[in-house]
């Protein structure tokens, strides 16, 4: 098991109640982390609509994580 | 150069630091806030963003830019936070020495960054309603 902190932006955060939340985790890459929190908070969105941050650098969904990294989920973004 | 703010954008005060003697020419973009998205009347647009890895991307695409289109100088300043119909969202200036660079340079920026960066709008709408701009998927679960 690792120790991940998941932090949450936009419709992400107001769907998970809160910004951010550490969880204990079997993950193995970033997209296993966002399967897990999709589990939690029933977030429809495909990952590939999304985008991942791994200790504040971007990453892909095939990014392997750390115990004790923070996971940044990104959802569709619209800036501009 | 590239940087957020919560404060409004001043874009005469932009243009004057791209000011370069080798430059001939200058190209900029503004993205205002628009009072109507997908047939809803947008009263006003709240953006949000992550600086530190929006900063960190902006600045590749910078690079990126400068490598395709050399140009001379390049800014870009998005604002976050509540802003009103016609405020200036996000301001994008080159300035190079001939304008074919100031044009293209400028042009790849404003779309890399709509697409890269980790900024996120919320429509307020006349009717009271709200959304996330581009994330229709997630809304139709809320709502549903």
């Amino acid at each position: 098991m690792k120790t991940i902190t998941v932090r949450y932006f936009a419709m992400f955060r107001e769907q998970a109640g809160v910004d951010e939340e550490t969880l204990s985790l079997d993950a193995a890459t970033a997209a296993d982390v966002f399967e897990h929190t999709k589990g939690r908070h029933g977030s429809p969105e495909p990952a590939g609509h999304c985008k991942v941050a791994i200790n504040d650098e971007m990453a892909d969904w095939s990014s392997p994580v750390q115990d004790g990294d923070t996971v940044l989920l990104f959802p569709p973004v619209a800036g501009g | 150069m590239i940087r957020m703010t919560t404060d409004p954008i001043d874009p005469d005060v932009l243009r004057r630091e791209l000011f370069d003697p080798a430059a001939g020419g200058y190209c900029a973009f503004e993205g205002w806030v628009r009072n109507e998205n997908e047939g809803h009347e947008v009263l006003r647009l709240e953006y949000e963003g992550y600086e530190p890895v929006a900063v960190a991307e902006g600045r590749k695409i910078l690079a990126e830019a400068a490598e395709k289109f050399p140009y001379l100088q390049a800014h870009c300043v998005h604002r976050t936070g509540m802003l009103e119909i016609g405020d200036c969202a996000v301001w994008v200036g080159v300035a190079s020495a001939h304008r074919d660079e100031a044009f293209k340079a400028c042009r790849y920026i404003i779309d890399e960054l709509k697409h890269r960066l980790p900024i996120w709008k919320k429509e307020h709408y006349a009717s009271g309603d709200s959304g996330w701009v581009n994330c229709e998927r997630c809304a139709e679960h809320a709502h549903g």
